[in-house]
């Protein structure tokens, strides 16, 4: 049996390996011809010969201590505390669409609170034939559903209105997660409780188990369409912060309204005019009046590599343009790129068609010249709605709506394959 | 559609739906009897709030302020408060009473929280300091921003004019860099850390 406790081999093998790495990288892309044999190729690894982990060294396991970067970051400034703050998806390092849960952001009012299925209630009251509690095992005996959405806080990108400020695609549009969710339709629920007479103008009031409680009113209509009361996602339980054990799913809207440790809904003959719909979640507008439930998040796209975080390293030649889009009123059916700050596009590749109000991925497969770009990807839905410039979005709202930011970003490309956050003419 | 289906979950108890369903319309539906002064208010608001409001509701740091900056929503920079941009008192008296103080929320009775929410009406200047806010006079309070909402109207004003196809080429004669986020440098470190 080998001695996988000696790391003297492993340590001179892991050395050698960096110094090759770097050799290469320094030859630039291409076919280029090897100046000798690799050593990771022609000596025997510790990992060819030695053993690994058993299966019994982790139960549930986080992600190789390599990407111990990809993970959720909080900008101190922006909040006045941790606990009613915001932290922020890597989406520069991730691929796909479906986020993972354990970087996935986090946005509370009060904290992420611990509660048990066992502690947890739901209560069905108001405009209802009858007033109804569930436990948290009464929802797993309705039929279920699963869908894959997006969440994005309404204020995704808020910071840039005034201008370039956060540099990474982190930061300026990491407030968002795309999970597939498996829950009951919150239409199921209220029926259960009954729903009698005219629906006409009634509302429902929703609000979770933490102290903010995070209440809004949602319009019947939304409610019974495609609401869903969700207690898994992308296959497992929610995660502590993302409103275990029961959170509100609500497709293509601002995330403000998908109610985490969901804990009471209320049929209203109107909306309830809550703090999280007058003082926040309004849009203040050039001439001082602001908008009120501005529910849908629009058509949006982000080029997440390379981007400030995610420079280009390998030289030019081939090289891969990565994004996401997305879209409250629909699906996706096109992304078009610029190299050129918007003078001239490409219509780039969808890696699986769009989903309805999911993330979307997409590519420009292309060659680099090594010559500055100015990168911007431009989100189609399919409403024909085309995401616009952040000039188009100010001439509409001005500098000061804090939410709803989709214009079309820009990011610098240098000649060293650096990035930075830009705004252009 | 009637009640059921299912057969799933129980009846609400009356005591339950009470402690839980503590929400307060605009028009007043939801708030106890009881009532509170501007000086009551002053008392409780220096000892439960204004160590991150500030004495006078003006705020203290990066916490929010609730008094102050009227006439303010149209400026570079609007000063949003319970006085200059809140539509209704109701929201006031709900949110507080709910979720405040902060890290101690449903601490307040009813007539505490009638007396703070007078407090932050005299710190906004709206009413009188000998004021008394109850249950009754609640609706005769105005509110100065209550007619400064719009109802959504993006159909109208946004997407019917971005719904064309878009241009494809020789879309700009020139394009120049107008701003830059390193200019500013207030990302955290970290996020540039990871470019090895």
């Amino acid at each position: 049996m080998a001695d996988t406790s000696d790391l003297t081999p492993s340590r001179r093998a892991f050395l050698k390996g960096t110094a090759a790495g770097i050799a290469g990288a320094a030859m630039g892309a291409g076919a280029a011809r090897a100046a000798g044999p690799d050593p990771l190729i022609t000596d025997i690894q510790p990992f060819a010969q030695g053993l690994g982990d058993g299966v019994d060294a982790t139960p549930y396991g986080l992600p190789i201590k390599f990407e111990d970067d990809v993970v959720r970051r909080n900008v101190e400034w922006l909040t006045a505390d941790t606990i009613s703050s915001i932290n922020f998806t890597p989406i520069h390092a991730l691929d796909g669409t479906i986020t993972p849960q354990g970087c996935a952001f986090e946005r509370h009012h009060s904290g992420a609170i611990e509660m048990s299925k066992g502690e947890y209630r739901l209560m069905i009251n108001g405009l209802v034939d009858k007033p109804l509690v569930f436990t948290y095992e009464d929802l797993e005996r309705f039929p279920r559903e699963n869908h894959v959405y997006f969440c994005e806080c309404a204020a995704n990108t808020g910071m840039e209105w005034a201008g370039a400020q956060l540099n990474g695609a982190q930061f300026t549009h990491g407030m968002i997660h795309n999970m597939e969710y498996t829950g009951v339709p919150l239409r199921t629920l209220l029926q259960e409780a009954g729903l009698s007479g005219d629906l006409e103008g009634k509302w429902v009031f929703v609000e979770g188990h933490d102290a903010s409680s995070n209440g809004r009113s949602i319009p019947m209509e939304k409610a019974l369409d495609d609401v869903l009361v969700a207690f898994k996602a992308n296959g497992e339980a929610l995660r502590k912060e993302h409103g275990y054990p029961v959170r509100l799913v609500v497709p293509g809207w601002e995330g403000n309204l998908w109610v985490k440790w969901l804990r009471r809904v209320e049929v209203t003959d109107g909306p309830v005019e809550s703090r999280e719909e007058t003082s926040k979640y309004t849009d203040t507008l050039a001439d001082g009046t602001s908008r009120k439930w501005t529910w849908v998040m629009d058509a949006k796209s982000v080029i997440t590599q390379p981007s400030p975080q995610a420079p280009i390293t390998h030289g030019p030649g081939p090289m891969v343009i990565s994004g996401l889009a997305w879209s409250g009123h629909g699906a996706i059916t096109r992304v078009d790129v610029s190299k050129d700050g918007g003078k001239t596009w490409e219509t780039a590749r969808l890696a699986k068609p769009g989903e309805k109000m999911a993330l979307t991925r997409f590519y420009l497969d292309t060659v680099w010249d090594g010559e500055e770009m100015l990168l911007q990807a431009r989100a189609m839905d399919e409403t024909g709605y085309v995401q616009p410039t952040k000039a188009q979005l100010r001439e509409v709202r001005g500098e000061n709506s804090i939410y709803h930011n989709n214009c079309i970003q820009t990011w610098h490309v240098k000649t060293s394959g650096e990035a930075e956050n830009v705004e252009v003419s | 559609t009637s009640a059921g289906g299912f057969g799933i979950g129980r009846e609400a108890l009356p005591e339950e739906v009470a402690a839980w369903d503590v929400n307060v319309m605009p028009d007043g539906t939801g708030l106890p009897e009881g009532s509170g002064s501007v000086a009551d208010g002053e008392m409780l608001f220096s000892e439960n709030c204004a160590v991150c409001h500030g004495e006078f509701a003006e705020g203290v740091g990066n916490w929010p302020e609730l008094a102050g900056g009227e006439g303010t929503l149209a400026d570079k920079d609007p000063v949003k408060t319970v006085g200059s941009y809140w539509p209704y008192l109701s929201t006031a008296w709900d949110y507080v009473h709910r979720s405040m103080p902060f890290g101690n929320a449903q601490s307040l009775t009813a007539d505490e929280t009638y007396a703070i929410v007078a407090y932050i009406l005299y710190s906004n200047w709206l009413v009188e300091e000998d004021f008394v806010l109850s249950r009754e006079n609640f609706l005769e309070v105005e509110m100065p921003n209550a007619d400064g909402f719009i109802v959504d109207d993006r159909p109208e004003t946004e997407y019917g004019q971005w719904r064309a196809e878009p241009c494809m080429s020789d879309c700009k004669d020139s394009v120049e860099i107008t701003m830059r986020a390193t200019v500013l440098d207030v990302t955290p470190d970290e996020g540039a850390d990871e470019a090895g």
